[in-house]
């Protein structure tokens, strides 16, 4: 439960806010950024949630933009801060981007969302293709009102009734993204793969749709013997569009679809992974002069495989200058922004392996302070398409609607970089000898 | 209207007024934009209330809420005027559009004016019997609005009997928010003082409430899952009923809707009987938890906070799992810090050499915050597990190796720690410590090493000299340092008698005559009167056999743990804290903590009692004393939760759980001792000094054996004051 709910640039200055109760005065708004300021002269952290004089201050932040709840009760602090995820998400979606400029120029249409998504304190409406319905950004004709589409308080709150298409399609695309941390012994100490069905659905009606995985829990449950793998999802979350209780029986994903794009489930798997990609770096420290780099990478995985746009992120002194490279295949750009180089290589063919030098200039005095070096991961993005890392696959997508049209299920798969795909692999010189360039 | 206020001549005021009246719809409608958009920016344009009242009846829905909105914000400071907008607000309740008879009974709600309430009522009737569900949520909220501003016409009109009659409505949302409203109702009505039950969840309810939370949206659904924790279950077999029904929102991608699940099952697991089933949820519970961590870092950061709870509860929910909580490279610090105390609660003898590998990386990282905490996870790591104490050091002296030095500053004090848990073990390491002594320059690791030094005195050949260079700044040192040389020399004299009776004799000197802190003076003073007569007792208090010192289990008492875990998702259980300490009016006076500090102790309610009073006590003083120790995190420390667990285990425990220094709980003692006003603090002082162990540690001393009487347990129970100063004694030489 939130009093007040504001949206406050980098400067701590409320940009445009909502109050829910009376309890807590908007006056406290401004206190927020000095509070924060003020933690983090002390040397203090500065927490998402916090409390002083008995207001409770729960931010987030987005860009360059504070989202913050006041309070004065015992909230629910992690539904608060969801709820303020929430708005970010609605109003990008809204508008795109959210910034300071997107605010200042809907300031109408985010008071009415506001209005719209809470209620003294409690969320409500938060899905962003139901708003839509009913809030919109072109003024209503005055003849023909907007009525509160049904699905803001029907049981299927994700849908309206009446949708049409010609062609009645699904696409589905599984997406996995590994996560994986390598030591700098080359051992992967954490691994996990963070799986996503996400779909366009195109169809008419209200159509009641049945989805088939090779989940060994199923399997098991149902004493059917699987043709091929089947994998054990170790924890699933669905989109409030899935029953849950019949997932809970009998592991059978039942739903009704929303209209359009959604994510209809995620999964995750800590089973160990391989790094499909595997790089690792020579480096030769010369203080005050340069430093040298050889980057090694290969593809882990089948040949028949091919991953694409891979980006390998390689972290160099703050101070580095004058970049050379080399690379046996692809480009190589220096991104001081990010204190680093960047090796991009378009197609990675699976099994291949290929390497890279660069050559940076050092400045010949360095600070006291920077003896302790930077130990930042080399980081890794890359896609993998027709190519599932846990081996999931959709065994059937059953569409029933009353109408009893005939609709196609079209299925993509592929597997891609996590937000943490990172190898401590760069070794000082000593593990590979680097030859000058 | 003029009469009353005399418009402005020119301005913008002036030039929206004029438009706002203006003949041209479009003129109009961009007027009030215009209002909003200075409203937005905190202009004051509350002058034109009449104006943009005017505009209120309008085919516009658009316009009509930007007037709404308006309303909304000014209503407050022009309460003659709202009158003229009811109405029109009334009207709309009757419009045939859903929408506006929605937005109206909510804005209504909303407008918080004396004058427009009793007009309330009767629309609001209307609404919560409306047909259309989309107005009975929102009127079932208006209630909850309507009881804040005046509870009174709520029961008069018999409202709360229509909510409990709409907890049975078709529809999953109007059930959602009803549950809300009074579950608001209910919070509010207790917090006035009354005993009345307001939302009594009975067997009926609960049956409708399990239907609807299959049915509603992620919101309802945390809602209903909340009322779900309050009800009392009358059997066991209803309580795993409740379990087996809430178990499938695990599932549910909305973390709030977890973590209210975690907590549903949490309450009502305790009276499940069968312990497959309790297996079984446990089981359950342990993927959902995990997957939390793929949330946004603020999200994140309130499931670890929680998950943390759960682990003290629950140790082996997460056995396996220590791994997912390996910090990324980009997480904020605060996420890392969570991880880091997780980590080490996680930490067995399987485990142990992948989470020092990974300290051991945490500690080159760039942020010194950070690298600090990783040190000290080494360090409790080695307290926590016998088996891995030496590969602890190993990773802590390659550290010392680095030379950087607030590593090797850090590292010195977890040594000391090291030291206090297995002494006489790793004295090889004293050589390298002892050379590191130049590079020390903050109090603390000062503080170490000199306790290190003091506490090995015979060990080392040149303490003597390295201790003599401490009391030769010893006046510009800082006041722990200065304590901690003042103990290390004596022990050093009783050591080694021949060698340092100069030294002794300077720094008594230099402590008692130029020094300006009392504690420091004090001790001086105890000190030589102890040497000066009676050499034997000296050697008995100062160098007696102390207790090894272990990593608690729990960070709060264990009835205050139970009380969070009630809590669940809450700030409570975010801050680690009773919500008294934070909510509302904030703080429980003195005369509140004294009532009721009195009485039982054997009784499971007056602990959690005193629990929250305590904290709220530690709070007070921390504000007082403006210390900088983050509070929530540190864990319990000092020889008061010691010497108080003593006299009653609970009590000490709960002094043990919610204090984050020492002096924390000197001050906590202050605040409600007005019972034993003299002694405790004087003895406090004495205390730390004579123990040598007021370090400000994140580490509890063991328990002492039972039989030693304490001066601490004072501030629980009340005694004849002048009992006091010869119990304190006594204390002081029993502990030893």
């Amino acid at each position: 439960m939130a009093s007040l709910i504001a949206i406050l640039d980098l400067k701590g200055k409320p940009l445009i806010q909502r109050s829910y109760r009376d309890d807590v005065p908007a006056t406290y708004i401004e206190k927020f950024m000095p509070i924060v300021l003020e933690l983090e002269e002390e040397g203090q952290q500065v927490t998402p949630c916090f409390s002083r004089e008995g207001i409770n201050y729960m931010h987030i932040r987005h860009s360059n933009l504070y989202l913050l709840a006041l309070s004065k009760r015992n909230s629910n602090a992690a539904e608060i801060i969801l709820f303020l995820h929430r708005i970010v998400q609605v109003l990008i979606e809204y508008f795109k981007e959210l910034e300071e400029e997107s605010i200042r120029d809907n300031f109408v249409i985010i008071y009415e969302l506001m209005d719209e998504m809470m209620d003294f304190g409690f969320p409500q409406t938060t899905e962003s293709k139901i708003l839509q319905e009913y809030i919109t950004q072109e003024s209503y004709k005055l003849e023909v009102q907007v009525r509160p589409p049904i699905a803001v308080t029907n049981a299927v709150s994700w849908r309206s009734e009446g949708i049409r298409y010609r062609k009645n399609e699904v696409f589905l695309d599984v997406i996995e993204s590994v996560n994986l941390l390598v030591n700098a012994n080359g051992n992967v100490v954490r691994s996990e793969i963070l799986g996503a069905v996400k779909m366009k659905c195109y169809l008419s009606g209200m159509p009641e749709l049945r989805l088939g995985l090779n989940d060994k829990v199923m399997f098991e449950s149902t004493g059917r013997t699987a043709r091929g793998k089947a994998i054990e999802m170790e924890d699933v979350k669905f989109h409030q569009c899935v029953r849950l209780s019949r997932f809970e029986n009998d592991r059978t994903i039942s739903f009704i679809p929303p209209d359009g794009e959604f994510e209809l489930m995620s999964y995750r798997l800590s089973t160990p992974v391989k790094p499909l990609v595997w790089v690792e770096a020579a480096v030769e420290h010369h203080k005050g002069s340069r430093v040298e780099y050889m980057v090694k990478v290969k593809a882990q995985f089948k040949r028949r495989s091919t991953a694409n746009n891979v980006e390998i992120y390689v972290p160099v002194p703050d101070d580095a200058d004058t970049p050379k490279f080399r690379a046996s295949t692809g480009t190589v750009q220096y991104a001081p922004d990010k204190s680093a180089f960047v090796w991009k290589i378009k197609q990675l063919g699976g099994g291949r392996e290929f390497l890279m030098r660069a050559h940076f200039g050092l400045p010949s005095v360095r600070g006291e302070q920077e003896n302790m070096d930077k130990r930042a991961p080399i980081t890794v993005k890359f896609e993998i398409p027709y190519f599932t890392v846990s081996g999931i696959q959709v065994r059937y997508l059953k569409i029933v609607e009353k109408s009893g049209y005939q609709a196609l299920p079209w299925v993509r798969y592929i597997t891609q970089n996590g937000d943490d795909y990172s190898l401590r692999t760069a070794h000082e010189k000593g593990s590979a000898p680097i030859a000058p360039i | 209207m003029a009469s009353i206020r005399a418009p402005p001549r020119k301005g913008e005021n002036f030039e929206l007024a004029a438009d706002l009246n203006s003949e041209y719809k479009e003129k109009r409608k961009d007027a009030i934009k215009r209002v909003i958009a200075n409203m937005t920016v905190q202009k004051d344009v509350s002058g034109l209330f009449p104006d943009v009242l005017k505009n209120m009846q309008t085919d516009d829905l658009e316009q009509k809420k930007l007037v709404y909105l308006y309303l909304m914000n000014y209503a407050k400071t022009q309460p003659e005027l709202v009158i003229l907008a009811v109405n029109t607000f009334v009207k709309d309740t009757d419009d045939p559009n859903p929408l506006v008879r929605a937005l109206a009974i909510r804005t209504m709600g909303c407008l918080r004016a004396e004058k427009i309430i009793d007009y309330l009522c009767d629309p609001l009737q209307k609404c919560l019997r409306d047909e259309n569900p989309y107005v009975r949520k929102t009127a079932a909220l208006c209630v909850a609005k309507l009881y804040d501003l005046k509870p009174e016409l709520v029961i008069e009109n018999g409202f709360l009997e229509t909510l409990r009659e709409m907890i049975a409505d078709s529809n999953p949302m109007v059930v959602a928010n009803t549950v809300a409203a009074l579950t608001d109702i209910h919070n509010s009505s207790v917090a006035a003082g009354s005993n009345e039950d307001i939302f009594q969840i009975t067997n009926n309810v609960l049956s409708k409430l399990l239907i609807a939370l299959n049915e509603c949206s992620e919101w309802g659904r945390v809602a209903i899952l909340n009322a779900l924790a309050r009800y009392e279950t009358e059997n066991d077999q209803e309580s795993e009923h409740i379990c087996e029904r809430v178990v499938p929102q695990f599932q549910h991608a909305n973390a709030s809707v977890v973590l209210a699940a975690v907590k549903v099952i949490m309450i009502h697991m305790r009276n499940v009987q069968s312990e497959n089933l309790t297996k079984q949820l446990v089981r359950k519970m342990a993927p959902p938890l995990v997957t939390l961590l793929s949330n946004p870092p603020e999200v994140q950061w309130v499931a670890l906070r929680n998950i943390n709870l759960l682990l003290q509860k629950r140790p082996d929910i997460l056995s396996n799992e220590m791994r997912v909580f390996f910090c990324k490279y980009n997480d904020p610090l605060y996420v890392k810090v969570e991880k880091l105390d997780i980590m080490v609660r996680l930490a067995g003898e399987n485990n142990v050499d992948a989470l020092l590998s990974e300290l051991k990386e945490y500690s080159s990282e760039v942020d010194v915050d950070f690298v600090r905490r990783s040190i000290k996870a080494i360090g409790q790591t080695a307290i926590k597990i016998d088996e891995a104490a030496e590969r602890c050091v190993n990773v802590l002296l390659e550290l010392i190796g680095t030379r950087v030095s607030y590593v090797v500053q850090e590292a010195v004090v977890v040594m000391k720690d090291i030291f206090r848990k297995y002494p006489s073990t790793y004295e090889g390491v004293i050589p390298t410590l002892c050379a590191n002594l130049d590079e020390l320059d903050e109090p603390e690791a000062k503080a170490s090493l000199i306790w290190i030094i003091g506490e090995y005195a015979n060990k080392i050949d040149n303490a003597d000299e390295l201790l003599g260079i401490f009391v030769e700044t010893f006046t510009e040192e800082s006041y722990p340092v200065q304590l901690q040389t003042l103990t290390a020399v004596v022990k050093l004299f009783l050591r080694k008698p021949d060698s340092s009776q100069g030294l002794v004799q300077r720094i008594l000197n230099t402590a008692t005559k130029d020094c300006d802190s009392p504690d420091v003076r004090d001790r001086a003073y105890i000190y030589w009167r102890l040497l000066s007569t009676d050499p034997g007792a000296a050697k008995n208090v100062v160098l007696a056999h102390r207790p090894p010192i272990s990593l608690p289990r729990t960070t709060v008492s264990p009835a205050l743990l139970e009380e969070l875990l009630t809590e669940v998702s809450s700030l409570a259980s975010v801050y680690h804290k009773p919500a008294e300490t934070f909510v509302g009016r904030g703080r429980i006076g003195a005369d509140a903590v004294l009532k009721g500090g009195v009485g039982d102790l054997g009784d499971d309610k007056q602990v959690t009692q005193k629990a929250l009073q305590t904290v709220v006590a530690g709070q007070q003083s921390e504000n007082l004393l403006n210390f900088d120790d983050p509070a929530t995190d540190e864990q319990p420390s000092g020889i008061a939760a010691t010497a108080a667990l003593a006299a009653t285990p609970a009590a000490a425990n709960l002094l043990a759980g919610t204090s984050s220094n020492p002096l924390d709980d000197l001050v906590s003692i202050f605040g409600n001792a007005s019972l034993a006003p003299t002694a405790a603090p004087a003895a406090q002082n004495g205390f730390g000094g004579l123990g040598g162990l007021s370090f400000g540690t994140p580490l509890a001393p063991s328990p002492v054996p039972p039989q030693t009487p304490s001066v601490l347990s004072q501030s629980s129970s009340p005694a004849p004051p002048q009992a006091q100063p010869q119990q304190a004694q006594d204390d002081l030489l029993g502990l030893f």
